[in-house]
């Protein structure tokens, strides 16, 4: 396969394993602090609730997919250009506000359907450029 | 209004200056040999040991601290709509910091990005 092409695939694969692993750690995370309730701000409230989120599946789920967002955001970028990866990255917006329609049934706005539009035509802009740009070190295979 | 401009510009600058200086350390770092597990874990071993990955955690977690201060200040339509800007922000310091080539089809997808996130912020 040519190196450009395979270049842009990978790069592609990364970004979308990051906007996967952001939006469901974040959906979540908010799942597992709505299951543990509104939080007192007391001593006995806060240790309340550090504990439950600390014995909660799904919070450490989050994390799971948090940390995954992240590896995957540091390994992209040891490769492709900051300015490829932050605007494409924001296709994490169409794809919740997509979520939300199909899963919760929300009812979405125009003005809401066009910003998913304008993300949509953006990163398509963006996802045709050349990922990388700049001169990058590169590890010898061992 | 003076706190929620200076709010803004430490969310924006925090961000952006943070994950600009984690790029240059990933770049620095080099990228795995190949995307496997094993490779992707030597890669971040050497990642977490660059200074550019430290001097960035800090500023993207005071980026943090400045959107927990403004949406205690501000209702979300207004916080997320103008921190948006970050997109633009961003693309500069990737060109004149990072020396990247940012195209003019690039800039047009950042600007329609931006515009893009803050309507869908507004809802």
């Amino acid at each position: 396969m040519p190196s450009e092409r395979r270049l842009r695939i990978k790069t592609l694969v990364m970004v979308l394993a990051m906007v996967v692993c952001a939006n469901v750690g974040d959906l979540l995370l908010k799942h597992g602090m709505a299951q543990i309730g509104a939080v007192e701000l007391t001593a006995h409230g806060l240790s309340q609730a550090f504990w439950q989120t600390v014995t909660s599946a799904t919070i450490w789920l989050a994390i799971f997919f948090l940390v995954g967002f992240m590896v995957s955001y540091m390994t992209v970028l040891s490769w492709a250009d900051y300015s490829y990866v932050m605007p494409a990255g924001a296709f994490g917006y169409a794809v919740l506000t997509l979520l939300a329609v199909i899963f919760l049934h929300e009812s979405v706005s125009p003005r809401r359907w066009v910003g998913v539009v304008l993300i949509c035509v953006g990163v398509l802009l963006v996802g045709q450029t050349k990922p990388r740009t700049t001169e990058v070190a590169s590890e010898v295979p061992a | 209004m003076i706190r929620v401009v200076v709010g803004l510009a430490v969310l924006i600058l925090g961000s952006t200056g943070g994950e600009i200086a984690i790029t240059h350390g990933m770049k620095s770092v080099g990228e795995p040999a190949r995307l496997r597990p094993h490779a992707v874990i030597q890669f971040l071993g050497r990642a977490v040991c660059n200074g550019w990955f430290w001097a960035g955690v800090p500023l993207m977690a005071l980026s943090f601290y400045a959107l927990l201060l403004l949406l205690s200040w501000e209702p979300i339509s207004l916080v997320i709509p103008a921190s948006a800007l970050g997109y633009v922000v961003g693309t500069f310091g990737a060109k004149f910091i990072l020396r990247e080539d940012v195209s003019t089809s690039r800039w047009a997808g950042v600007i329609l990005v931006c515009l893009g996130v803050a309507l869908v912020a507004v809802g």
